[in-house]
């Protein structure tokens, strides 16, 4: 509790410091213009209770609000929570468990209806009526939220969410203390909807919002546009800043090919996919000035099946991590500028993080080399040499010649191994599926917020392992009762003391990485290409590019 | 000096020598054959190419190195200009034995891998092809011979399995077999077998043999013939398999090449699309695949395999199209009054 009344109280201090110099460096001269996207293709529904995709969520950023957000600040200054429709950060009492939030005045809608803290508890309680992905993680902490996942209808989260017209306030309860609850408001499936908005998922139709900008168009087969929102006033600028182009038009279905040479061309101003790889030397020479390469705090790794034969044997699953060459898998990927060798699950600079690397040629904190013989020596006293393995990838480029590898790798270590690539659509939900039968996978997870659990907790407790389900994101079904127990103490004592609990974060990274339910591969970069007149650009790291923080005039 | 002629009665030709001179006569179907059966050849001599050449196709070789005259080449080369970003892999080199056509995103030789995905290409093709003459055969034999309820329920399902769009069917049995294998009985198929997509190709193509077969024997089962046959209480099978079979013979002897052409091009497909064959074999379509990341760069990749498979789509049909006219009962007839 201490934690976070001092994090409100940085926060509101920080707020009040940071505004008057930010909002004088808003540069008239720069604003109007039309900002050209491109996209192969759009990301499903508009619903922003719903939609789960980085695409979305970037664009949602000058669209929405929520009682708090994510920093619009660069770098890793944007996984700070600041105020944004409330007043301030919260206050907590009752040992961490009731968040009190004032509303901001004044703010309206983009269909000119007044934001009010009825408009609050009814998106609260839309997250599960829509039932939200997120409804049965992230905000089943609320008071009220098992009723309302057992009957989404009629959720009322009564005792969780509770507002006072009169005073413009809302209170959050929560069942037991939650170090994370606040980052979780400040994702994009809490923001702030209009008491009206439909019960059901909005699909290609827009939800007015509180942003700058709203939707004017959108057909999910050609694109969107967005305009500036007419009822929006500047109230946070690192919450919800006023940006610079007057029209973003986001279009849908030219190739990544086409989208790098219409950008050479200054047809359009940023691809939202990853340039192809035959285009990197291209860019990275021609068109340097214009290409931006940021880190993210992202893990692609190998999940090992800890339930199924070979990697149900401990000393057959460190055999593979010892093998895989990380150097090979980063060239892959494209070279040692665009990745990183990782050894465990929390990436470089992550809170919790302690450099870690049991499983290389000199075990230590950083990676040196594959070492075949020790694999070699740890797959005969596994006795599971001759067995067969087989690798399940997605059907891209990339995955493809990481599953190509790792079956060579595989190989050389006495397993009789394959790879199948399949459908990017169903790769995903197909590896978490215990009825697939998958030993081994290529996989990547991204941060929802920067918290060591949304790695070590979600990834591997026992909790995230459901049997023949296609949502069991703990892809390795990996349970261990003593790691699972400390995960529960290290949420627990981030509540009180955050920096304890990052060093206990690091003790169970450490833990989980000598269990080796999967093979940590790298940590990727974003690569953005954009235009040579667009200007401004800013890397969040929480959501990457700030779309309408970056000028075309 | 007699002015007195000897005929010498002419030595009547049997229908297939008369087929042959057909065949033989006709340029272009000859050209055809001996293109494909360069190829072929080409296509079996993979392992000896491969081992003559010192290359694994199968492996990744990033860090491989190879001399160029008297010069070390990576085959996989890092951009060390302006950001450094991304890898290039080695172009043609033209020379035999020496990454004649480059190397894939792998560091892998393009021209062996072209030699081994031939010869999957060539090999799924040519068996699926069997499969779906015994198939459609059987099928359209039974079907039209028997006619009544059996003809009923076969023609239905026929048209049921031709009304689903082939590619779309394809990709179906692909998805569901491709990852996990099948097991039919005490048969078990893995996944990474090739018989996964000859099994699935044989199978969608059989209504394109089935009906035209049927329909042959329909017309068979009235002729007098078998009208006769029947009458003297020669049993069904016989009459099908001594009367009515050797009459469609023609009929499935043209299917053969226009059928290995078609299921080549669905291999290709399949493969191209990752649900055909597995890597890190080859095939025609997954070196397209491979190639496809490289378009930009190195569009030999992609083009080599393209190239072949057209080429042999192309010699297949036009030697097709000259069995065809050989084996025509009407050209015949041209033939013997030549």
């Amino acid at each position: 509790m201490k934690k976070l009344l001092l994090a409100a109280a940085a926060a509101a201090l920080l707020t009040c410091t940071w505004q008057a110099p930010a909002s004088a460096e808003y540069l008239k001269e720069h604003r109007g213009g039309t900002m050209r996207l491109l996209a192969r293709s759009a990301a499903g529904t508009l619903d922003p209770h719903i939609n789960y995709t980085l695409q979305y969520w970037q664009i949602f950023q000058p669209l929405y609000d929520g009682l708090v957000a994510f920093r619009k600040a660069e770098g890793k200054d944007g996984f700070k929570i600041v105020a944004d429709l409330a007043e301030d950060m919260p206050t907590v009492s009752n040992d961490g468990k009731t968040f009190t939030f004032k509303l901001r005045k004044g703010i309206k809608f983009s269909n000119g209806q007044d934001v009010t803290v009825k408009d609050v508890v009814a998106s609260y309680q839309r997250i599960f009526k829509v039932s939200g992905p997120t409804s049965g993680t992230f905000y089943a902490g609320i008071v009220g939220a098992d009723k309302c996942l057992a009957d989404t209808k009629s959720c009322t989260l009564e005792g969780g969410v509770t507002a006072d017209e009169a005073t413009g306030t809302i209170t959050i309860n929560i069942t037991k203390p939650d170090a994370e609850f606040i980052d979780k408001l400040a994702m994009p499936h809490a923001v702030i909807l209009p008491a009206g908005t439909p019960t059901e998922d909005a699909g290609s139709n827009p939800i007015p919002g509180t942003g700058a900008y709203t939707i004017s168009a959108y057909d999910p087969n050609k694109g969107m546009t967005l305009v500036r929102n007419p009822h929006f006033k500047q109230w946070s600028e690192e919450a919800q800043p006023d940006g610079y182009p007057d029209v973003v038009q986001y279009d849908f279905g030219l190739t990544e090919e086409a989208a790098v040479t219409a950008i050479q061309k200054g047809e359009a101003e940023w691809m939202f996919d990853q340039p192809p790889t035959d285009r990197l030397v291209e860019l990275g020479t021609k068109y340097m000035d214009q290409v931006h390469i940021s880190p993210l705090t992202a893990w692609w790794y190998a999940p090992l099946n800890t339930r199924l034969a070979p990697f149900d044997n401990e000393k057959a699953r460190q055999a593979v991590a010892y093998a895989v060459d990380r150097n090979t898998l980063v060239n892959l990927f494209g070279g040692k500028v665009l990745a990183t060798p990782v050894c465990q699950v929390l990436p470089p600079d992550f809170p919790g993080h302690e450099d870690y690397c049991p499983f290389t040629k000199n075990p230590g904190a950083k990676w040196s080399a594959p070492d075949l013989d020790k694999a070699k020596q740890l797959v005969e006293e596994s006795g599971t040499k001759g067995q067969k393995v087989t690798v399940i990838v997605e059907d891209t480029a990339v995955s493809r010649s990481i599953g190509v590898y790792l079956q060579s790798v595989l190989t050389s270590i006495g397993y009789v191994a394959d790879v199948k690539p399949i459908s990017s659509n169903i790769q995903f939900t197909y590896i978490q599926n215990t009825n697939n039968k998958v030993q081994m996978s290529v996989s990547q997870w991204y941060q929802d917020y920067p918290a060591a659990s949304n790695f070590l907790n979600i990834l591997f407790s026992c909790a995230s392992f459901r049997e023949g389900s296609d949502a069991s994101i703990n892809i390795s079904g990996f349970c261990d009762k003593d790691i699972d127990a400390k995960m529960q103490k290290a949420l627990e004592l981030g509540v009180t003391d955050q920096d304890a609990a990052n060093k206990l974060w690091a003790e169970i990274d450490k833990a989980v990485t000598d269990k080796a339910p999967a093979v940590p591969l790298f940590t990727p970069k974003h690569v953005d290409f954009v235009s040579k007149r667009l200007g401004n650009f800013k890397f969040n790291a929480q959501f990457y590019w700030i779309v309408t923080q970056s000028w075309v005039q | 000096m007699s002015s007195d002629v000897v005929t010498v009665p002419r030595k009547t030709r049997g229908p297939w020598a008369l087929a042959f001179a057909k065949l033989t006569g006709n340029k272009a179907a000859m050209a055809a054959l001996t293109v494909f059966v360069l190829i072929v050849i080409a296509c079996f001599s993979a392992p000896l190419y491969a081992r003559w050449a010192g290359v694994d196709p199968f492996s990744s070789t990033l860090d491989a190195v190879i001399t160029i005259d008297g010069q070390d080449v990576p085959v996989m080369e890092q951009s060390t200009e302006g950001l450094g970003l991304g890898y290039t892999p080695l172009g043609p080199t033209w020379r035999l034995g020496n990454y004649f056509l480059g190397a894939d995103n792998q560091g892998r030789d393009v021209m062996a891998r072209m030699l081994y995905g031939g010869l999957n290409s060539l090999l799924i093709s040519a068996v699926a092809t069997v499969l779906t003459l015994i198939l459609g055969t059987t099928t359209g034999l039974v079907a039209g011979y028997f006619g009544g309820v059996t003809d009923t329920v076969l023609s239905r399902l026929l048209d049921i399995l031709w009304a689903f769009p082939i590619y779309l069917l394809a990709i179906s049995l692909s998805i569901v077999m491709i990852a996990q294998g099948i097991t039919i009985g005490p048969i078990t198929i893995e996944s990474g077998s090739l018989w996964l997509p000859i099994i699935i190709i044989g199978i969608v193509y059989v209504p394109y043999v089935a009906r035209p077969i049927r329909g042959q024997v329909l017309s068979l089962r009235n002729s007098e013939f078998v009208m006769a046959a029947v009458n003297l209480g020669v049993p069904g099978s016989r009459i099908l398999w001594r009367d009515i079979l050797p009459n469609i013979t023609t009929t499935l002897i043209v299917f053969v090449p226009l059928m290995m052409a078609l299921n080549m091009l669905t291999e290709s497909a399949l493969s191209f699309l990752s649900i055909g064959v597995q890597p890190p074999a080859a095939s025609w379509g997954t070196i397209i695949q491979d190639g496809q990341a490289l378009l930009y760069t190195r569009p030999i990749v992609a083009l080599a395999p393209g190239i072949a498979i057209a080429i042999s789509v192309m010699a297949l049909n036009v030697f097709g199209d000259g069995l065809r006219d050989a084996l025509d009962p009407r050209s015949k007839v041209r033939l013997g009054r030549d």
